[in-house]
């Protein structure tokens, strides 16, 4: 069954050497459950593709349906609701708010979506994620690893039924970035999360079920 | 969970941030610089309400320059209203060779008919009611006066030609005056002693009042039967009347020390526009992420609203109750000048906070957080995304609106308002210019200067904008106060010696005309130097142009209040040197008798007069015409006798009046006027020295709350300084510590930001005592018009006071940018 679809996305941007196409007629269908990776070299349109599939920015023509709703049809704040519900995210640079502990940066998302469970739910995932000694702590106080699993946390905290994770390895060493992306894939099987990945690294790649090659905004 | 938790969750971690901080002290300055003035404006206000029942000892008085006929009187008996009466005249009061000038009020049994009399048996000792009013033969000085002449109960004072012993010292009568201390000490005297001092001689300057008080209904009848009764020279004063101008000069006190506050709110606002805008720089990503994790517009924008809400009502209480401790210093500076304690102030300031809180957060910190609330969910992916650019309007429209609502919500009056705005913005671009020059100039000076200096001044050009934010409103606090403080004094210390050394010092009213002659040999036969004796009559204006002057509306106050008072009118042969015709011609011999007035140019356009205008007069009942034969520009501070009106000679030889004539005499021999009063008892004396004091000591007092009101001014300066630390403070840290990385140790690093502040501050010291300067010059020649050096010392406290002041502040501001060690910057960056 698709819980992502793209039909002939497209997305153009002007620029001081005139039009730009960063995205040029995609279309692609996921299924649930699915893990997919994007790769492609920098500049090929792989998180411009991403930020279009999350409804994070919208396209210039085309039609995305996620998780059943027509993205293309609906306005921001109603994209973000979307969000709220059915989607993860995670990035290269962790994107944790700095004012709040790690436990409150899971919490987030569940009270943005005005869920009861918040504090007992963000505390599960920050224990199976290994990190139930630290809730406590503040962004700055953590690794880089340490950062990433809060961000996998509060990804995996509101079980999304897509997760879109930008280059989750990118700010992290060989070795704490292939922690990192084993407890992705790990989370992702138990909870039967559809995983859309961009990514440089083919070893990562490798792990998803299916690979799809950008290339100067073509899909091949 | 709710926006308002998250809001009320981050903002106690925000703080260490610093723009939250800084938020809060400007909002705290801005408040408590405008409900610091609301309170005392309002405390004061207050007492006069309190006192408005008492303030004219009855609730009716009928008061006129001459004697009142006794019809009111029996109209009050037969009315079964009470009353009473009061003569007021001034003349000087002798305890042996020690002399005041005393303002004498004899007072008949029953007074005061409203209110209290207090005594006690010493100077400034503890009051106790006073059991009716003195006996024949007694007196009650007042505390000061008492003091000034050394005189105690027991002590015989010589009053013209009369002897009086002090039973009393008195303490308060509630028709002294409200609220403010009169200039000229009391006495209290039983009326029936008047006549023996014989002060009293036809045509003396002195006021006589009826009292009168009863049941409301009837005395509001019988005011009505005053109205229509009473002569046009006699006028009726009751509570209602007389409160609200005691009120409305202090409304318009009070608004020009909330006009100077305001420079304080303008300033401030500028630093929470600063604040606003780094709070916004830190926040997008914030924005854009819980964006991302699904919350809407509306949401973010409560996140960042209720954190400014919070900060905003922190703020105004903060304020506020720095306001009140303002105003209590304030009332300190002022000392002196109010009477009494004031009684404790109303809640209506604490409005003017929130609301001064609400228009400089709206105008300034609102327009950008809407823009924060704008970052799209994108920027997660692309830190080059932020929220599309404002319409220029909605970016500065607010800030416009909410400045132009607060300076007209302190004025209210739109002529004054476009002024205001004009004359501000002048001055702002006049002194941002030379600010922007100053802050260039600093660019060439880099090459011949050390490390540090170099690295100082590097930063004042990088950072021009800012700087010269700062520099102006550092200049503009430091000027106004070295104006204040060493220019104003300057200024006055030269306009006296600019005085001719036999310039009068004493001026003589009240001589009668049969003693002219007479007087006059005496003050020639002691060395004194005589000007002109001028005769002077008493006058009430009725009509211009045949027109009641109740009738026509003048275009001030001071055009109203010149054509209502009683004139003092005189008639003269020749002109004076001090005086300079402008229009028309003076009079001539064949002008003997004629009705013809020569007026001064202040008289003129105050009145809005022209030249061939008619002018009605009341002279104790005799009903005189003239018609407006020249116009005088009098030289005023040559001391000499001058008046308004001047109508041509035979006119009003008629009239009842006095003489008067001012001279110059040794002032340290004070037996010479001791001489003078008890030859001549009813001739007032009054020594100029001793009233240019008492008038330099109100002014004084009154200009060290002005002083004080701009101290918020240089506060202001201090927090956009902090403002735009707080906002430069990571760039700072990376430079310093790239700088330490690079070798250079800590106290170079240090020198060169206290030479960055050293600097701005010098620079605003300049710019102040330039500043001062030219408006000290301008003054001398166009007001005082007297030659005026500008005083060195002015660019020493502007330059030394300037640096240390911003250097100290600047340094407080970014030692913790020094302080912390180069590797963790570099770590985080």
């Amino acid at each position: 069954m698709s819980v992502l679809k793209a039909e002939n996305l497209t997305k153009k941007v002007t620029s001081p050497e005139g039009m730009l196409t960063i995205v040029d007629n995609v279309s692609l269908d996921i299924a649930a459950a699915e893990s997919v990776a994007i790769v492609g070299a920098s500049g090929a349109g792989k998180s411009t593709l991403l930020a279009l599939l999350a409804g994070l920015d919208t396209p210039s023509s085309g039609r995305i349906t996620l998780a059943g709703a027509d993205l293309t049809a609906l306005d921001e704040d109603g994209r973000a609701r979307l969000r709220a519900e059915r989607v993860g995210f995670v990035f290269q640079s962790f994107h944790l708010v700095p004012s709040l502990t790690a436990l409150e940066n899971v919490m987030l998302p569940l009270e943005l979506a005005a869920r009861r469970d918040a504090r007992a739910a963000a505390l599960e995932t920050l224990g199976r994620v290994g990190l139930a000694q630290r809730t406590g702590h503040y962004p700055r106080q953590l690794s880089g690893g340490e950062q990433q699993r809060v961000a996998i946390a509060r990804a995996f905290v509101t079980r999304p039924a897509v997760l879109f994770a930008d280059e989750p390895t990118g700010n992290l060493d060989t070795h704490t970035g292939e922690r990192i992306v084993s407890l992705l894939f790990d989370l992702n099987a138990q909870s039967h999360t559809t995983l859309v990945l961009v990514t440089h690294d083919r070893n990562v790649a490798a792990r998803c079920g299916r690979i799809l090659q950008m290339d100067s905004g073509l899909l091949r | 969970m709710n926006a308002f938790a998250i809001a009320l969750r981050t903002l106690l971690r925000e703080w260490k941030s610093g723009e939250l901080g800084v938020l809060v002290l400007a909002i705290t300055v801005a408040v408590a610089a405008l409900t610091g003035v609301g309170f005392l404006v309002d405390r004061i206000s207050i007492a006069v309400d309190n006192q408005a029942g008492e303030v004219l000892a009855a609730d009716l008085v009928l008061e006129s320059a001459q004697s009142i006929d006794d019809h009111a009187m029996r109209e009050a008996q037969s009315r079964g209203l009470q009353f009473s009466s009061k003569t007021g005249l001034l003349s000087v009061v002798f305890n042996g060779d020690a002399s005041q000038l005393t303002a004498l009020r004899a007072v008949s049994a029953g007074y005061p008919l409203r209110g209290k009399v207090t005594v006690s048996n010493e100077p400034f000792g503890a009051a106790t009611p006073a059991d009716g009013i003195p006996a024949r033969g007694e007196v009650w000085p007042e505390s000061r006066l008492a003091a000034a002449i050394g005189a105690s109960v027991g002590s015989e004072l010589s009053i013209g030609a009369g002897k009086f012993r002090v039973s009393r010292i008195l303490v308060s009568r509630p028709d002294q005056g409200a609220t403010f201390v009169e200039l000229a000490p009391a006495l209290l005297m039983n009326d029936g002693d008047l006549a023996g001092t014989q002060l009293v001689q036809p045509g003396s300057r002195l006021t006589r009042s009826l009292l009168f008080a009863g049941p409301r209904d009837a005395v509001k009848s019988f005011a009505d039967w005053l109205k229509t009764h009473k002569k046009e020279s006699e006028r009726l004063l009751d509570v209602d009347e007389t409160a609200p101008q005691i009120k409305s000069a202090i409304d318009r006190s009070g608004r020009f020390l909330s006009l100077a506050s305001l420079v304080a709110v303008l300033l401030c606002s500028i630093a929470v526009a600063m604040a606003a805008r780094r709070y916004v720089q830190r926040h997008l990503d914030s924005v854009a992420l819980m964006k991302t994790l699904g919350a809407t517009r509306a949401f973010t924008l409560t996140v960042s609203l209720t954190q400014l809400i919070l900060v905003g009502v922190i703020a105004a209480v903060l304020g506020s109750v720095l306001g009140f401790g303002a105003q209590e210093w304030l009332v300190i500076a002022l000392k002196g000048l109010l009477k009494g304690d004031l009684p404790p102030p109303g809640l209506a300031p604490l409005g003017i906070g929130f609301l001064t809180a609400v228009a400089v957060l709206g105008g300034f910190a609102l327009p950008p957080l809407l823009q924060l609330s704008r970052t799209p969910a994108l920027r997660v992916l692309r830190r080059d995304v932020g929220p599309p650019a404002p319409l220029v309007i909605l970016a500065f429209g607010p800030a416009v609106l909410a400045i132009g609502f607060l300076i007209y919500w302190v004025l209210r009056d739109v002529g004054m308002f476009v002024a205001f705005v004009l004359g501000l913005a002048a001055f702002v671009v006049i002194v941002a210019g030379a600010g922007w020059l100053l802050v260039r100039l600093t660019k060439r000076l880099r090459g011949g200067v050390g490390v540090s200096w170099r690295y100082g001044l590097a930063n004042l050009g990088r950072r021009r904008t800012e700087s010269v934010v700062q520099l102006t409103a550092f200049a503009h606090g430091i000027m106004v106060l070295l104006l204040l403080a060493v220019v104003r004094n300057d200024l006055l210390n030269d306009w006296r010696r600019s005085l001719p050394a036999d310039t009068p010092n004493f001026f003589f009213i009240n001589i009668p005309p049969d003693q002219n002659q007479e007087f006059a040999q005496f003050l020639k036969d002691r060395g004194a130097e005589r000007a002109r004796v001028l005769p002077m009559v008493r006058a009430r204006m009725t009509h211009i142009n045949g027109k009641p002057i109740d009738d026509i509306r003048f275009a001030t106050p001071r055009g109203k209040e010149f054509a209502n008072r009683d004139q003092n009118i005189t008639w003269a042969e020749t002109l004076g040197r001090d005086n300079e015709i402008t229009e028309g011609r003076w009079f001539t011999p064949a002008d003997t008798g004629k009705p013809l007035v020569s007026v001064s140019t202040e008289y003129m356009k105050e009145l809005n007069l022209k030249l061939g205008d008619t002018l009605q007069f009341d002279i104790a009942g005799d009903v005189r015409t003239a018609t407006i034969a020249s116009v005088r520009k009098v030289k005023w501070d040559s001391f000499q006798p001058n008046f308004f009106l001047m109508f041509a000679p035979g006119l009003l030889e008629g009239a009842q009046g006095t003489w008067m004539t001012a001279a110059h005499m040794d002032a340290r021999n004070p037996k010479t006027i001791a001489d003078l009063v008890r030859r001549f008892p009813s001739v007032s004396v009054f020594n100029v020295d001793d009233l240019l004091r008492q008038v330099r000591s109100v002014i004084d007092k009154a200009l060290a709350a002005v002083q004080s009101v701009f101290l918020f001014t240089l506060m202001a300066g201090l927090v956009v300084l902090i403002a735009a630390v707080q906002a430069s403070r990571e760039e700072r840290r990376f430079e310093s510590a790239m700088l330490r990385t690079l070798g250079a140790n800590r106290s170079t690093v240090l020198k060169g930001l206290l030479a960055e502040f050293a600097a701005l501050g010098v620079l605003s010291g300049t710019l102040a005592a330039a500043g001062a300067s030219i408006a000290g010059v301008y003054v001398a020649k166009r007001v005082l018009q007297i030659p005026y050096t500008p005083d060195p010392w002015v660019w020493f406290y502007g330059l030394v006071g300037g640096g240390l002041l911003v250097s100290l502040a600047g340094w407080l501001a970014t030692r913790s940018v020094v302080n912390q060690p180069p590797v963790l910057t570099l770590r985080s960056a």
